[in-house]
């Protein structure tokens, strides 16, 4: 008893989040807190979030990239997938979410399902957008040179692609690493979790922390992928 | 959080139920919904467009115009409202920025790509005839970058009203409230307050189309005169949100 209150301050209950921390009147960002949780909140969060971004985007990916190619060989399929590409992502996310759990449980599945669902409109329409932009002309040149048709595809109407394929890419990277921080509502993964673990014991440092890894991450991919497609496509640097 | 709910049949026709059982509720929640959302598209677009209209005319900053803004559409909107959260507390004000910061930079960059990319040749035309710069900007470069403009205010509109259901989260005043709390409003709930949030985001982008097109000058309308340039960076990622 007596040693308790030799400091002079006032009994504070340590609820086990921040010992150093809870005494300093929930401070904007106590950098005791983040030191003393990176290994074992933080850090794991932000690789999980790195997963669920990267293989949410990669299947979204292999789906649109697919969708696309046979869109663009077949041109009445390109309106029927963007409609339904585009309702996919009218649905609003946590909605969603929240509707699959019944079906495929609290689990990374789910979030994944939602996550994916919301890459394709994206992913499909830059791409075969990317695409149909390779001047007739050029194909033109390059059936001339008597390339087959899968060789014109392979080598001059993907590379030009390119650009509007990596910007796709780009938005649908950012636009998951956001969704992602909602997702943890239903599924604790992912930086989301310490968002929400924070915010339901209102505790500034743990969700404030959380939530600017989560804007360092989307702006350090996004910077990442920018300079993977400058070192794809060196004719565009070339040229400005 | 989330409770063992089942999904069948019922819970569809369910939703419809909720959504006519507590019409009075639910009306409130559309418009407070519609009202922060009109808020944050006000804000975004009195910030946004004098900028992208301007640094567009002057053909400057492109930089800023497309990188800045890409910058900040990066940001996850969750993220930005845990940042202020702190600062500004429970409330509105903390998911109105959250929500100016997602529809202002889609505004800034499709207006600066509108008015920028005018066929210069028009502008040159203008200028001849002894148009003022002031005028150049109002009679011609507006006009003809009124579509694109619109676009980006019509994508700004769909995303905050979508986003805007995070309001739940911290305070709420919004559709949120009903989706971010199954316990209370089970799954049926959910679902009926979500196709609420679709049925408004559409309506948003089919408000802001028709306002194009009243405002859209009638010599335009199929003339397709908003020719941009042929190096044209944002133009795939306007494809992408608007298809």
């Amino acid at each position: 008893m007596t040693p308790l209150l030799a400091g002079g301050g006032p009994v504070i209950p340590n609820y086990g989040k921040a010992t150093g921390c809870i005494a300093n009147d929930n401070a904007f960002l106590c950098p005791k807190w983040v030191q003393e949780h990176w290994g074992d909140t933080l850090q794991p969060a932000l690789v999980q979030h790195v997963y669920l971004t990267a293989i949410a985007v990669g299947i979204g990916f292999a789906i649109a990239f697919l969708c696309a190619l046979a869109a663009h060989r077949f041109g009445w399929l390109a309106p029927p997938i963007s409609v339904f590409t585009a309702f996919l992502y009218t649905v609003p996310s946590i909605a969603l979410f929240q509707v699959l759990v019944p079906i495929t449980g609290i689990t990374i599945t789910t979030i994944e399902i939602g996550l994916v669902g919301y890459t394709l409109l994206v992913l499909f329409g830059n791409t075969l957008a990317g695409l149909r932009s390779v001047p007739p002309d050029v194909i033109e040149a390059a059936r001339g040179m008597g390339l087959t048709r899968l060789q014109v595809l392979r080598r001059v109407e993907l590379p030009l692609a390119v650009p509007a394929i990596g910007a796709g890419i780009r938005i649908a990277v950012v636009t998951t690493i956001s969704l992602a921080t909602v997702a943890a509502y239903i599924t604790p993964y992912g930086l989301g979790k310490p968002i929400f673990d924070g915010l339901q014991i209102d505790y500034h440092t743990e969700y404030v922390m959380a939530g600017l890894l989560a804007i360092a991450l989307a702006l350090v991919a996004d910077a990442v992928l920018v300079l993977v497609q400058r070192s794809l496509t060196p004719w565009r640097r070339a040229r400005a | 959080m989330i409770v063992a709910a089942t999904l069948n049949g019922h819970t569809f026709v369910d939703a419809f139920r909720f959504l006519w059982d507590d019409r009075s509720f639910v009306g409130q929640k559309v418009l407070e919904h519609v009202g922060l959302s009109a808020v944050a598209v006000g804000i975004a677009a009195a910030i946004a467009l004098p900028i992208g209209v301007w640094l567009g005319h002057i053909h400057r900053a492109a930089f800023v115009a497309i990188n800045l803004s890409n910058l900040l559409r990066a940001l996850p909107s969750l993220a930005v409202i845990s940042i202020f959260l702190p600062i500004l507390g429970i409330g509105h004000a903390v998911v109105v920025i959250a929500l100016v910061v997602l529809g202002a930079p889609l505004i800034l960059t499709n207006s600066w790509v509108a008015v920028d990319g005018v066929d210069p040749d028009i502008v040159e035309a203008a200028r001849g005839m002894g148009l003022t710069p002031l005028q150049i900007l109002l009679g011609v470069e507006l006009p003809l970058a009124l579509p694109l403009i619109f676009a980006g205010i019509r994508t700004a509109a769909v995303y905050v009203v979508a986003t805007a259901t995070l309001a739940g989260v911290v305070g709420g005043g919004s559709l949120g409230d009903i989706i971010f709390n199954q316990p209370t409003y089970f799954l049926s709930g959910v679902i009926g307050a979500a196709l609420l949030v679709s049925a408004l985001a559409f309506a948003a982008y089919f408000l802001f189309t028709l306002l194009e097109r009243l405002l859209t000058p009638r010599g335009l309308r199929h003339a397709g005169a908003v020719r941009l340039h042929e190096e044209e960076p944002p133009v795939v990622f306007e494809a992408a949100v608007t298809s």
